[in-house]
């Protein structure tokens, strides 16, 4: 970036630039927004009024004595049972993403060492079902579980989850497998392991890259789905996302909407940590497929 | 894998050619001092019955698809026939649940993927210019608003462009009209709704060309700069023929995920103004205690098909990639 900084200071740096800068700005106003507004009361987070008592929680001092509140939060998790939720949400995308990495690596070591012949077809099953809108594989499933009496429960919304999951995961590990060198495990038979052997003391050992770039895309994927959890799993069942959804149909009474805002406002926080420690393996995921690809 | 996504096609082809059992009525004659009248009720023991009998309903065949609610051909000709002007035959047919989703999801998808890969190309070109200690920081602020759950994300906004919220107040206050609202009229709230594609699939588009910007061979521009090329036509004659392959990537991607537009409907509850196919959906296995199941298959294989178009043409061109590679 020497090429840059020798550069004299022109229009257009200056118009790109202050791009960047609104651009920041409007990416990162509205959660500061949120997360602030989170712990005032609704007439400041909405107040029409005068824009600043939404800073200074003016109406939140008159209200509880402080110009911070906690009580959104309070009444989210404690009164609404938004813990429950979490706890679910955890269970969910844990087991999702475990399940999914598991078959991933298997299936996508297999495929990357027997020849080529399925790359075409799993990359082509990764794209349609990637364009696929998830709501019309759920509008197939709704049915049968029905009858078969195991809607609503989290093993079957997991299962449904990791297999919407598969292709991309197969996708993503198959492509990481391919830049392992096959001369590796080669080796590692000739000095007498068995294909499983080599598996497990040659190629585990180097994945971990690839596992944990794809496990993190698998996490988003089942944390932040909405459309399977809500149509698949009962009330008591909910995770997070349909439980913030059904929030907003309940709570249109005075106050009850800064629940849904800190209970938004606490589904971000992990999001943000995640990107936090993990930036570069998400970015270089969100760059695998446009390189490769 | 092909069990658990062929399957629910699958599933769903069926289902739509169902619809559900009419309820079965029973005539009884009801006597009283002035005289007998006949009335028809609905004998619940043996609709619920035939329901467990059948749970699929009754065989319709392709009736579903023809209906009011999906591709309506019957309605599309009356409209044709009665209508004079093009206008006239245009509104009448996109007041049909069907195609007014289609339309709302075709502008869209046609008006958020083009800004966006714009808008996009030229943040990252911003950002790479920008010194290496601010990079990181941006880079992680713009990642922001992709990845945070889209139903939360549109959330966010909506509280903040609500009448009382930031926005919405300070848009009443700049056109001085206090009852001005985004979620009232129909074109405000497609506005709105792009807005929030743009600000949510923005990330991807600026990651993807910022890392594509990181390979751009350093002596074909400072060559160009010899030659005396000003920023500008580095940009426009360098850069971008390099990132062409990138473009084609990201546009996909965008036409893929444009296309199934959902969660923003449902958080902004925008649907009396802009519905997407993926909502006409979701809003028919929603109907409360007897989900339409007929209609929302038919739905689902109307959307796969339009899906499928749209991937026509990378779909061919992967396939003479790959036999290209195999000769």
């Amino acid at each position: 970036m020497t090429r840059t900084a020798r550069t004299p200071i022109k229009f257009f740096s200056v118009l790109s630039f202050s791009l960047v800068a609104l651009w920041l700005l409007i990416a990162a106003f509205p959660f500061l927004w949120t997360f602030w507004g989170s712990f005032k009361v609704q007439s400041d987070f909405f107040s029409k009024a005068d824009w600043m008592y939404a800073l200074w929680g003016t109406n939140t001092a008159r209200e509880t004595g402080n110009a911070f509140t906690g009580s959104g939060y309070y009444g989210a998790w404690i009164i609404e049972g938004f813990w429950k939720n979490f706890l679910n949400s955890g269970i969910v995308v844990f087991f999702t993403v475990i399940i999914s990495l598991t078959f991933g690596t298997l299936g996508g070591y297999a495929l990357a060492r027997s020849g080529f012949r399925y790359a075409f077809w799993i990359l082509m099953a990764a794209l349609v079902f990637r364009a696929m809108p998830h709501i019309t594989l759920v509008s197939g499933y709704l049915l049968p579980f029905f009858e078969w009496n195991i809607w609503g429960y989290l093993p079957t919304t997991i299962i449904v989850l990791v297999a919407m999951n598969q292709p991309f995961t197969i996708w993503m590990l198959h492509s990481f497998f391919l830049n392992v060198p096959k001369d590796m495990d080669e080796s590692a038979m000739i000095d007498g392991c068995t294909r499983f052997e080599a598996f497990r003391y040659v190629i585990v050992p180097v994945m971990w890259p690839g596992v944990i770039t794809t496990g993190l895309f698998s996490f988003l994927l089942a944390y932040n789905d909405f459309t399977v959890t809500v149509m698949l799993l009962s009330e008591e069942n909910e995770t997070i996302i349909p439980a913030i959804n059904s929030f907003l149909g309940t709570t249109q009474v005075e106050g009850k909407v800064m629940y849904a805002v800190a209970a938004v406002v606490s589904v971000t926080a992990p999001i943000l940590v995640l990107i936090l420690f993990f930036q570069r393996q998400i970015v270089s995921g969100l760059t695998a497929g446009a390189v490769k690809g | 894998m092909i069990l658990f996504i062929a399957i629910p096609i699958g599933s769903a082809f069926v289902q739509s050619l169902f619809i559900q059992h009419d309820q079965v009525l029973v005539l009884s004659k009801n006597c009283g001092p002035f005289g007998c009248r006949e009335t028809t009720s609905v004998d619940i023991e043996a609709t619920k019955e035939l329901r467990q009998d059948s749970p699929l309903g009754k065989f319709n065949g392709i009736g579903t698809y023809l209906n009011r609610s999906h591709l309506a051909f019957a309605e599309v000709g009356n409209a044709w026939a009665v209508s004079r002007t093009f206008s006239g035959f245009l509104n009448e047919v996109l007041d049909l649940p069907f195609y007014g989703a289609l339309m709302f999801t075709l502008t869209y998808t046609a008006v958020v993927t083009p800004l966006v890969l714009l808008l996009g190309l030229a943040i990252a070109i911003g950002v790479n210019g920008l010194p290496n200690i601010i990079k990181g920081p941006s880079i992680f602020v713009s990642l922001l608003p992709f990845l945070v759950t889209p139903l939360v994300g549109s959330l966010i906004l909506f509280w903040m462009v609500d009448g009382d919220g930031i926005i919405g107040a300070t848009i009443q206050l700049i056109f001085n009209d206090p009852d001005l609202s985004l979620k009232a009229s129909t074109g405000l709230t497609w506005t709105m709704l792009i807005v929030y594609g743009i600000w949510h699939t923005l990330p991807f588009s600026f990651i993807v060309f910022y890392a594509g910007l990181q390979t751009v061979p350093v002596d074909t521009l400072e060559a160009a700069e010899i030659d005396g090329a000003t920023k500008w036509q580095c940009t426009v004659y360098v850069v971008v023929p390099h990132l062409v392959p990138l473009i084609t990537f990201v546009t996909l991607m965008l036409l893929m995920d444009n296309f199934r537009v959902f969660e923003p409907i449902v958080s902004f509850s925008a649907e009396a103004h802009a519905r997407s196919l993926s909502w006409i959906i979701f809003n028919d296995l929603r109907e409360s205690g007897n989900p339409l199941y007929g209609s929302a298959g038919a739905t689902s294989i109307l959307t796969i098909i339009g899906v499928i178009f749209l991937l026509t043409p990378v779909l061919i061109r992967n396939w003479r990639d790959f036999k290209l590679r195999r000769l």
